[in-house]
């Protein structure tokens, strides 16, 4: 086999790994490279370096190592049976290309996945010398974000959190009947006994770092930014109902920092019983919403379900407001007297809104010619709360509400 | 009147100098006109010296804002700024006051300095300057901000780019870091900056690949990403291609859809099909262990990470059945390895047991929780899902075959015994079972860790190792 030139194979590997929802860098410890003298830096919240015109920002190279693949997960690509160009770089080139690109400020670090190979343990392994080769060898203090192999050996999870800042392992479908479906040689079980590696390994750094004796003997640290998973959203039959339920499950099993939502997107060479082309965005969008719910609202699944038909999100509405509408009896609510918990719970607030009327309404009454200064959507909110200068009167109960906030029907559009 | 000429727009230094000898000499803003240098100057204004009547303190917060506010492009900025300050020496709170307009203004000029700061850090495109042998490496930039933010981004860039000689120009200055010294000049232009970079067609061809056709969504990006920013991004140049082109990829897709199975995912199949469990009757407790793992006998095993099977070995002694799998249990795989396992282990060694020498295991094999945001909250099983898991534990027993069996808590003698009694009712008579195992019965350990009562744990917790003292005098006894 003769070796396709570096900027082909960035063409294959690049092309391959975009079905990969998670591009975030944030999340981890402060660092940079005034001590090192090296390259490389990282913060808190991350920085997207560009945008593809998909929508998705581009925060780190995300690539895979191969997507040559000794599985046939039906809706994935690079499965085995899959008819799509193949390539393969080895480590020093995924060295090389993440140095340069980032010297030239076009990324935050790296993003590596890899198709499996020979085995998951001769995978991972591969996986973990890039991290180890920028770290060690060229000083780098960016970014790096390792997809974990399911069914890697422990030892080598443990070593990928060494170097890491994230590590996710995907779990591809949100329920065990689908994935035993569409990705026969994958198990929940294998997936979900990988997670929890990385958990105890982020749980026994975390008990070193409070066990240490003197302040300055920092243990090792393992991942700082955390794991993450992805599921694919609408390529199977499950409901978003069994979307929530697995991703409050394995929240709170595995410490996730995210679950990203994939809405099954069309891929070339697609087995025929795979949904055809229009990518679920909205229903995708409506999950993440859910998501923020659960994990910054106090929203449980089950009263995020109430605004919910069939197990289904409202496509025309954000959930929240698909709550409020059902439970209009709660609304509305005062301003200047509310507790946060409530005040999360009115549409149109976000938290950055509410910890602002909080902060206000101390130092005297928020009116309603404040609330313009304090949130940017005034008018989503009002027939839900009260000021002293404002009663929404028949409007929280009326029957036409929904329908004020839904839009046209018109969901996206290709043209520029 | 007071004037104030600055000479450098967006320098800090300059103004606060200025506005902290104005302040403590109690000028007020009405008194104080503000202007750039170049601006002619008022024939009316007052030179006289000021003369120092107050000490200035200003909230520190207040003070970085301000920092980062004089680098707006606003030309009323000095003067904005000095009322703000101004009304803060009497107003401690003042930056609380969200909904003052002063306020408001300044919170809406920093997110716009902040914004600015944080499109400069992505948006920066370095070229290298120079040839690969070059000692250390050195690159410039070109960048086009909307405020005069240089001073502010070049920390950043400092503490992410130290190992590389860099310089990023702009319209109004230049920030350059050389031999590990950060320096600032005058404005530049274009031209100064190389027109290509060697590693660009490979940023571009990522670029190209990484975006799905699928999923175009171009007011997403450009709200992101805004027009202004694209004729300096290397990248840019290929959205309107990318884009004309996005339409017929998808369509190419739809079409080359495979109906026939590939003959190539034949060869993987079998690799599926030989891994393929088998359960049933095992002969040892290896082969028991790994058959637990594909246990789906009751619904439980959906949300677990795995079934946990007993440790020790066949021929034990003494077997001690618990619950269920706790939360640590469960992402380890061992049985009692969390606080109500080390507490156990503390009891013990006080009972004169070596955990070595006995086979633990639990009445229910996967863990059942309720999750609570980042938990996981313990649910104890039904009786229907401990008579299912019971067919674990029999095998168990007949392949441990030990002499003693200790069951912990409720759960655990259901499962040994079939029926639910009270522990208290069996508590210190020990029974056979019907395998002809002695049976000591008594609580669980985290019974014992759910105790908020001080006396009471401690006189629990005796009683506790006084039942597992009592079931090694049984096993001494047997032998």
């Amino acid at each position: 086999m003769s070796e396709k030139p570096i900027l082909q194979k960035l063409g294959v590997l690049a092309d391959a790994a975009k079905y990969d929802a998670s591009c975030a860098s944030s999340g981890t410890i402060k660092r940079d490279s005034t001590g090192t003298k090296g390259i490389g830096s990282t913060g808190g919240m991350g920085i997207c370096h560009s945008y593809a015109p998909d929508g998705r920002c581009i925060s780190l190279l995300k690539i895979l190592l191969t997507n040559f693949c000794i599985y046939d997960c039906r809706f994935c690509i690079n499965r085995a049976s899959s008819n799509v160009p193949r390539a393969r770089f080895n480590p020093e080139e995924v060295v090389r290309l993440t140095l340069d690109f980032y010297k030239r400020n076009y990324i935050e670090g790296l993003f590596l996945s890899s198709g499996i190979i020979r085995s998951e343990d001769y995978t991972m392994e591969q996986l973990v010398e890039v991290a180890r080769l920028l770290r060690e060898e060229h000083r780098f203090g960016g970014y790096i974000h390792l997809k974990t192999i399911a069914g890697a050996s422990p030892e080598l999870i443990a070593r990928a959190g060494l170097y890491a800042d994230r590590l996710s392992t995907n779990v591809e479908l949100p329920t065990e009947a689908g994935l035993k479906s569409f990705a026969p040689e994958k198990t929940s079980a294998t997936i979900r006994k990988t997670m929890a590696g990385v958990r105890v390994g982020l749980d026994d750094a975390a008990e070193a770092a409070r066990g240490r004796l003197l302040k300055k003997a920092k243990p090792p640290r393992f991942a700082p930014a955390g794991q993450s998973t992805q599921m694919i959203v609408g390529a199977d039959g499950a409901k978003d109902d069994d979307i929530l339920q697995s991703a409050t499950s394995l929240y709170s099993g595995y410490k996730l920092r995210r679950v990203y939502y994939s809405a099954y997107s069309p891929i070339p060479d697609a087995s025929s019983d795979l949904p055809p082309v229009r990518p679920p965005l909205i229903r995708e969008h409506r999950l993440y919403q859910a998501d923020w719910l659960l994990r910054f609202y106090g929203f449980s699944r089950g009263e995020i379900m109430e605004g919910a038909e069939g197990g289904m999100l409202d496509l025309t509405i954000d959930p929240k407001l698909a709550w409020a509408l059902q439970r209009r009896e709660a609304f509305p609510v005062d301003i200047n007297r509310a507790p946060r918990e409530m005040l999360l719970r009115v549409p149109g607030l976000g938290t950055k809104a509410v910890e602002r009327i909080i902060a206000t309404r101390r130092l005297g009454a928020v009116r309603l010619g404040d609330l313009a200064k304090l949130t940017a959507s005034v008018k989503k909110v009002l027939p839900f709360i009260t000021t002293p200068d404002w009663r929404p009167g028949g409007l929280t109960d009326s029957e036409n509400l929904r329908a004020r906030f839904a839009p046209p029907p018109e969901q996206m559009s290709l043209a520029l | 009147m007071r004037e104030i000429i600055l000479k450098t727009p967006g320098d800090f230094a300059e103004w606060r100098d200025a506005a902290r000898a104005l302040l403590a000499a109690e000028v007020p803003p009405e008194q104080v006109v503000w202007r750039q240098a170049g601006e002619s100057a008022s024939l009316f204004s007052d030179d006289a010296p000021l003369v120092p009547g107050r000490t200035v303190a200003l909230p520190r917060a207040l003070v970085t804002t301000l920092d980062r506010v004089i680098c707006h492009r606003d030309a009323n900025v000095p003067t904005r700024l000095y009322t703000i300050a101004w009304r803060a020496l009497g107003d401690r709170r003042l930056l609380e006051r969200r909904t003052d307009n002063d306020v408001d203004w300044l919170a809406k000029s920093d997110k716009a300095i902040r914004r600015d700061l944080h499109k400069m850090h992505a948006f920066v495109r370095f070229r290298r300057l120079g040839g690969e042998d070059a000692e250390r490496e050195s690159f410039v930039a070109w960048f086009e901000p909307e405020h005069r933010i240089v001073r502010l981004a070049a920390p950043f860039f400092r503490k992410r780019f130290y190992g590389m000689d860099w310089a990023i120009l702009t319209p109004d200055a230049r920030a350059i870091w050389q031999d590990e010294t950060l320096s600032f000049g005058p404005g530049g232009t274009r031209d100064e900056v190389p027109d290509s970079d060697v590693v660009e067609e490979q940023w571009r061809m990522y670029y190209g690949s990484i975006f799905n056709p699928a999923r175009v969504k171009i007011a997403a990006m450009r709200a992101e990403m805004p027009k202004k920013y694209w004729h300096n991004l290397p990248e840019a140049q290929d959205i309107g291609p990318l884009l004309a082109g996005a339409g017929a990829r998808v369509e190419r897709m739809r079409e080359t859809a495979v109906q026939l199975a590939n003959p190539r995912s034949d060869k993987w199949r079998v690799r599926g099909e030989m891994e393929a469990p088998i359960a049933g009757e095992t002969a040892t407790l290896e082969e028991l262990a790994r058959s637990l793992q594909t246990c789906t006998r009751c619904p439980i095993h959906c949300n677990a990470t795995q079934a946990v099977p007993g440790e020790g070995k066949a021929g034990a002694r003494i077997m001690l059945v618990g619950e269920q799998p706790g939360d640590r249990e469960d992402l380890e795989g061992r049985p009692f390895v969390g606080p109500a396992g080390q507490l156990l282990d503390e009891a013990l060694a006080e009972a004169g047991l070596d955990r070595a020498q006995l086979y633990i295991t639990n009445a229910v094999k996967h863990f059942k929780f309720e999750p609570r945001g980042k938990r996981r909250l313990h649910q104890n099983p039904s009786t229907g899902e401990i008579d299912i898991c019971r067919w674990w534990l029999d095998q168990e027993r007949a392949l441990v075959r030990p002499d003693i069996i200790v069951s912990l808590g409720g759960s655990a003698l259901r499962g040994l015994t079939g029926k639910s009694a009270s522990i208290a009712s069996v508590r210190g008579k020990p029974m056979t079972l019907e395998g002809g195992e002695r049976l000591v019965a008594t609580v669980h350990p985290s019974f014992l860790l759910r105790l908020p009562d001080r006396q009471r744990a401690a006189a629990e917790r005796a009683a506790f190792i006084a039942d597992l003292a009592a079931a090694r005098k049984l096993a001494l006894n047997a032998t």
